[in-house]
């Protein structure tokens, strides 16, 4: 089973994070990089299905020239190859734009199963998997909080709202994951050590056959206009619990007419 | 006036309430105009309700494949109204199901689509929250026909009526919409509680609750109020409360009249769920928890002492 592992380069949610004010594009600068947390769950996912069916895993990642980093944790974790998309015409895409430079990307690579995270904590779209699904003509087995592959058949625990549905497919398909789904292995000194000597090839945008004006800032299919710091909430009353605080409450709730 | 679509959410024979808030939404764009698509005999149901709602046309997309496969065949009604109608946008629910259709949408008809927005105004500017709330864009979709994901709770509902015209859609549901097939549902807890991302009132609580069987405080506070039931990702974690009653970034989105949070600190991907709730309330022990700088109204003490005595003062109040 071949697999295809996508991670992005996200800003920490730890971190300070804000957009830049000459183009109102993410502000990597000013925030620590890490793996998006959904992605490490999926390169786990397709390690996983390499260990029980065999096959290859190739992670593929689309950012500027700092994703390296990104990139060599996937391979240090266990994938046996990279792709990165890397051009400076995609700065500042949609993610209708990124689907397409992904999906381009993805077809170079003979693949069963492609895995995606369900969501990326930066921009929180949540539509990738759906997305490529379109692009590349496979059906798609998102928000899955388990997977089960037998034979090209496979199924997930769909997440829902109010519990989760059995889904099924045959391959070639993506999935897209949740973090509930497994914990990610640690990096060993082996694996890092050998991730150093494992294949990554870089793709631009002409490799791929893509126009540099159909992606990026000039080829968003979206914009922002404008932003701004969220104004800061009024700090309320704190009290201490004198015996009653829970009374304290209800009064609260009843002068606001919530009770 | 160009028509706006809003793709109808229903349960149980009625629209659910953010169904309703989009027909509002709609409103200030064109003419609200929603599509059922669901199972033969969805429509006729919910048609009534549409039209006090405030559609103008109810566009009835029926076959058995809308309940049968992930999202996909609702975007061929969707795709194929775009063509047919030219509305001047598309509104559909934020949820998870949602932004799927929103995404697949936006590929499928060379559109673009905004996640997750707060507010929308005539010029079809987008208000989103962004990075734990801390950040406020205004965007614009710039190709196509601009799909937007709203947001439950941000539009009020009104009882503005429409004319509620019911119109036939031919379904043609292409081979690939039908790759990933539904074999079963699962619907894990809730009672009779409100859903998560529709209640006006939510109760979380966090792993100062301690345990599964103390999660029952919870559920008992969040009764009394007739609110639904959150959870920080520290008690989902530990299996103390399902994963789709997570509230925070890689939870739900809430933002209810009011939230209540119980025995949760207020670290920053909690607060991407929850900051743009109207009223915060806080029960902490800790006086330095982050959740008071947010709190409306916060009560340092032990949750154990609190949450009874409230559901009490509750009842009385009643
Ligand atoms: C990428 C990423 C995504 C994340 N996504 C989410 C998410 O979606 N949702 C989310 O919630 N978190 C998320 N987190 C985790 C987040 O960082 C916090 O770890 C988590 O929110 C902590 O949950 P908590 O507040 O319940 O626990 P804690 O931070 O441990 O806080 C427990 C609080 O309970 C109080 N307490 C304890 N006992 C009592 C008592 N008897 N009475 C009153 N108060 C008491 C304590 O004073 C403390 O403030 C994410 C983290 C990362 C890195």
């Amino acid at each position: 089973m071949n697999i295809v592992v996508l991670v992005k380069q996200v800003p920490d949610t730890w971190s300070e994070r804000t957009l830049r004010s000459d183009d109102n594009t993410v502000d990597r600068a000013a925030a620590d990089a890490v793996v998006n947390e959904m992605d490490e769950h999926g390169v786990e996912a397709a390690l996983a299905l390499k260990e029980a069916h065999g096959g290859e895993v190739t992670v593929v990642s689309m950012g500027p020239e700092r994703t390296a980093e990104t990139i060599r944790k996937a391979l240090a974790m266990g994938v046996d190859k990279a792709v990165h998309i890397c051009d400076d015409a995609l700065h500042g895409s949609c993610a209708v734009s990124t689907s397409a430079a992904l999906a381009a990307a993805i077809g170079t690579l003979a693949y069963d199963v492609v895995i995606c995270g369900t969501e990326a904590s930066d921009a929180r779209v949540g539509a990738m998997g759906g997305m490529l699904s379109e692009r590349l003509g496979v059906p798609a087995l998102t928000s899955a909080r388990s997977i089960v592959a037998d034979g090209s058949t496979v199924r997930i625990e769909r997440q829902t709202d109010d519990g989760y549905e059995v889904v099924e497919a045959t391959t070639p398909l993506v999935i897209s994951v949740i973090e509930k789904i497994n914990e990610p292995r640690y990096p060993s000194f082996k694996g890092i050590m050998a991730a150093k000597k494992k294949q990554l090839s870089t793709l631009s945008l002409a490799d791929l056959g893509i126009e540099a004006d159909s992606v990026g800032l000039a080829g968003a299919t979206s914009e922002v206009i404008e932003f701004s710091t969220a104004p800061p909430r009024g700090k309320g009353e704190v009290v201490p619990d004198d015996g009653t605080g829970g009374a304290r409450i209800a009064g609260f709730l009843a002068a606001a007419k919530i009770i | 006036m160009a028509c706006v679509l809003v793709l109808v959410d229903h349960a149980g024979g009625t629209p659910k309430k953010a169904t309703l808030e989009l027909l509002c939404a709609a409103r200030v764009l064109g003419e609200p105009a929603a599509v059922v698509a669901g199972a033969p005999g969805t429509a006729a149901a919910l048609a009534d309700a549409l039209a006090a709602g405030g559609a103008e046309t109810i566009y009835v997309a029926e076959s058995a494949d809308m309940d049968d496969y992930v999202v996909a065949p609702k975007v061929d009604v969707l795709a194929s109204l775009i063509e047919s109608e030219s509305p001047a946008a598309v509104l559909i629910a934020a949820g998870v199901d949602g932004k799927e259709i929103a995404g697949r949408l936006a590929v499928r008809t060379g559109s673009g689509f905004l996640a997750d927005i707060v507010d929308l105004d005539a010029g079809g500017v987008a208000t989103q929250s962004i990075f734990g709330g801390s950040i406020v864009v205004r965007s614009r979709v710039r190709a196509g026909t601009p799909i937007f994901a709203v947001r439950p709770n941000a539009f009020s509902a009104t009882d503005r009526a429409g004319a509620g015209t019911l119109r036939t859609v031919d379904v043609v549901v292409g081979d690939t919409s039908k790759g990933a097939r539904i074999t079963d549902r699962v619907v894990e807890e809730k009672g009779d509680r409100p859903e998560l991302t529709e209640a006006s009132v939510v109760v979380s609580g966090g792993r100062g609750v301690g345990s599964a069987e103390q999660f029952s405080l919870i559920e008992s506070l969040a009764d009394a109020l007739g609110g639904a039931v959150g959870a920080s990702r520290a008690a989902t974690d530990a299996g103390w409360y399902p994963h789709q009653n997570q509230v925070g970034q890689t939870g739900v989105t809430v933002s209810p009249q009011l939230y209540l949070a119980v025995g949760i600190s207020g670290a920053i991907q909690h607060r991407a769920g929850m900051q743009t709730s109207k009223t915060i309330v806080a029960i902490n022990k800790d006086a330095e928890a982050p959740i008071f700088e947010l709190a409306d109204f916060g009560v340092v003490g032990d949750l154990f002492a609190v949450v009874p005595q409230l559901i009490e003062e509750i009842g009385k109040r009643r």
